[in-house]
């Protein structure tokens, strides 16, 4: 019978099965951020355990709260800077260096095919648009990677999204993703991987891709995860192309090895025509709850947020800022953009799109995850509405009190031009 | 091993998120003790309030479908375990928050929904604890006027992450 590609990444890292339906996996890297890690490092110390498996399969970033807003904040910093010195962790991003983990690892090239990776970061699936096995884990299993460079997994089971038709004018990868988990419902896919396929998939590029996976957890997903094809290669390329003899082809062809046989085995099949699909914005406290933007054009709105780990990279910045061009935010919305890293950020300015973005009145923060969480950088208060490009609408998730609909960067920008709820289409 | 059991807080909602059992705010705390004030502050069910009496005697947890979903925040075990809420009970769970719960050495027993449903007919009752018989697997409700008896199921690993305190030892005895 045949494998799934999680089947073969399961396969080729296993170390143990100490109970049946428990899978030992050895780590290719362990991602670190400043909220989920000093607790791990803090109990290591405690238990005189203060070691790492590997200080270069361990990448650290400071990035939900940053630069630090207060006194704990800033304590959260010192305790991941010191130990990133400490045991010569040499990927540590620090204020000035540091961008969005989903969006800056795999800038930085730390992902491959067929790799096993864990973050203490529910999002951390975003990885899985690189044909890796890519995991959120809570801070004791972080605990256990950093010190032993393993995780345990049940047994993966897979539903496989097929992709398909002509993706409308207007409509993103965000739109497609946000269908899917309508479709899925919230828990749809606990226990499974999302394998993401089909002609649309296909011809996403990375960002795309990146979107696609990074949602995946909002249906339950344990990953989502794309096939590595020449567009995983051409990304990776300034990275790999010493390991292939500067020869893509051959990168192309080994990539084939991490893909599901035509023979696997799959829980549940899904197939999306996305020929007719519309905008679309989350409406309530679950992603699963989606509706056209055209059916609840009349919210008005308060906050624009564009970044993001879902929507913060510069293909989501162009998107915004083409509908933003020459026209200003609506009176009394106030606009937030953080390009989700220091090069998506460089990149932005010397496109002209952060002037876009200025003369349109937006500020423009530094890459980080403040809002998205609310944690820092523009937290809402007691009954706004924000309309934004992250991957979370939960009730109190950007603020207490504060609704937030999910939306693409498009659909977002042409709300803050508008001051409600706006079908891009609709901002001429 | 931990103490498992005791005075039952009924949570008749799915779908509650690690956001609402401790919301983002607290997440630069270091150490586990501070979040004890701060669980499921913004819990929305309606009816529910987070000062209520159960604040200080609810040692276990039963509720719907999905719980846990969301963020990896292990904040949100240890939101429930730094107030003594050792033991979850509910039809299913997001997985990362139930990795967390048994990685910790607690518990979150998930059992069908009928039986979920038949242990919620008890949730007006004045007072309802549960016993917990690990070792037999069984799980005793009692209110004033009704006793339930629910069989459940642990993993081989989930039961050994309980009789080894959590996966930090566990694994470092093994790895």
């Amino acid at each position: 019978m045949g494998k799934t590609i999680t089947e073969k990444i399961f396969a080729a890292h296993l170390v143990d099965q100490p109970f049946e339906g428990t899978n030992v996996l050895s780590l290719d890297v362990v991602m670190c951020h400043e909220i989920t890690t000093p607790i791990a490092i803090a109990d290591l110390e405690w238990r005189k355990k203060d070691r790492v498996f590997d200080p270069k399969k361990i990448k650290a970033v400071i990035d939900h709260v940053t630069p630090s807003k207060d006194s704990k904040s800033a304590m959260q910093a010192k305790i991941i800077r010191d130990w990133a010195h400490r045991h010569s962790i040499k990927d540590f991003f620090d204020v000035g260096a540091n961008g969005v983990c989903h969006a800056l690892f795999p800038e930085k090239g730390f992902i491959r095919p067929g790799y096993t990776v864990i973050m203490g970061d529910s999002h951390t699936c975003t990885h899985g648009a690189f044909g890796a096995f890519a995991a959120g884990v809570g801070t004791t299993d972080l605990e256990v990677g950093i010190l032993k460079g393993v995780c345990a997994f049940r047994q993966p089971k897979s539903i496989k999204v097929t992709i398909e038709g002509t993706v409308p004018e207007s409509v993103y990868a965000k739109d497609i993703i946000l269908h899917i988990i309508n479709q899925l419902t919230v828990n749809g896919a606990t226990d499974h991987v999302i394998e993401f396929s089909g002609p649309v998939v296909e011809s996403f590029d990375m960002e795309q891709r990146m979107t696609l996976c990074n949602m995946a957890i909002e249906a339950g997903g344990t990953s989502g995860l794309c096939m590595p094809d020449r567009v995983t290669a051409q990304y990776l390329w300034p990275f790999i192309s010493e390991d292939y003899d500067n020869d893509i082809e051959s990168a192309v062809e080994d990539f084939k090895k991490w893909h599901s046989d035509p023979d696997a085995q799959y829980t549940k099949e899904l197939t999306i025509d996305v020929s007719e699909l519309q905008p679309v914005v989350t409406v309530g406290y679950k992603p699963d709850q989606v509706k056209n933007v055209k059916e609840i054009s009349d919210q008005k709105i308060d906050q624009v947020y564009i970044g993001s780990c879902t929507n913060g990279r510069i293909s989501d910045l162009r998107e915004a800022a083409a509908v933003t061009k020459g026209k200003k935010l609506a009176f009394g919305v106030r606009g937030i953009v953080s390009p989700a890293t220091p090069d998506i950020y460089r990149q932005a300015m010397k496109e002209g799109l952060i002037d876009i973005f200025m003369e349109a009145g937006y500020c423009v923060a530094n890459p980080t995850c403040g809002a998205c969480l609310g944690m820092s950088t523009g937290v809402l208060a007691e009954g706004e509405v924000c309309v934004s490009t992250t991957n979370r609408n939960f009730n109190g998730r950007m603020g207490k009190g504060g609704m937030v609909h999910l939306a693409s960067p498009s659909t977002a920008a042409a709300s803050g031009i508008k001051g409600h709820l706006t079908d891009p289409r609709d901002v001429v | 091993m931990k103490k498992f059991g005791g005075e039952v807080l009924f949570l008749d909602r799915s779908d509650i998120n690690t956001d609402e059992i401790i919301p983002a705010k607290y997440l630069t705390e270091v150490k586990k003790e501070a979040l004890a004030p701060y669980l499921l502050e913004d819990l929305n069910l309606e009816g529910f309030d987070p000062a209520g009496k159960w604040r200080g005697k609810a040692r276990v947890v039963v509720t719907r479908d999905n719980f846990g979903c969301g963020s990896s925040r292990e904040h949100a075990p240890w939101a429930l375990e730094v107030n003594d809420i050792t033991c979850v009970i509910a039809s299913s769970y997001a997985r990362i928050f139930r990795q967390n719960v048994f990685n910790c050495g607690m518990m979150a027993i998930e059992l069908p929904q009928e039986e979920i449903e038949k242990i919620f007919t008890l949730a007006d009752s004045e007072q309802v604890t549960c016993e917990i018989d690990l070792d037999n697997k069984k799980l005793l409700f009692s209110s004033a006027d009704k006793k339930i008896e629910s069989p459940f199921a642990l993993s081989g690993f989930d039961e050994a992450l309980v009789k080894a305190g959590g996966w930090v030892e566990f694994a470092d005895a093994k790895y």
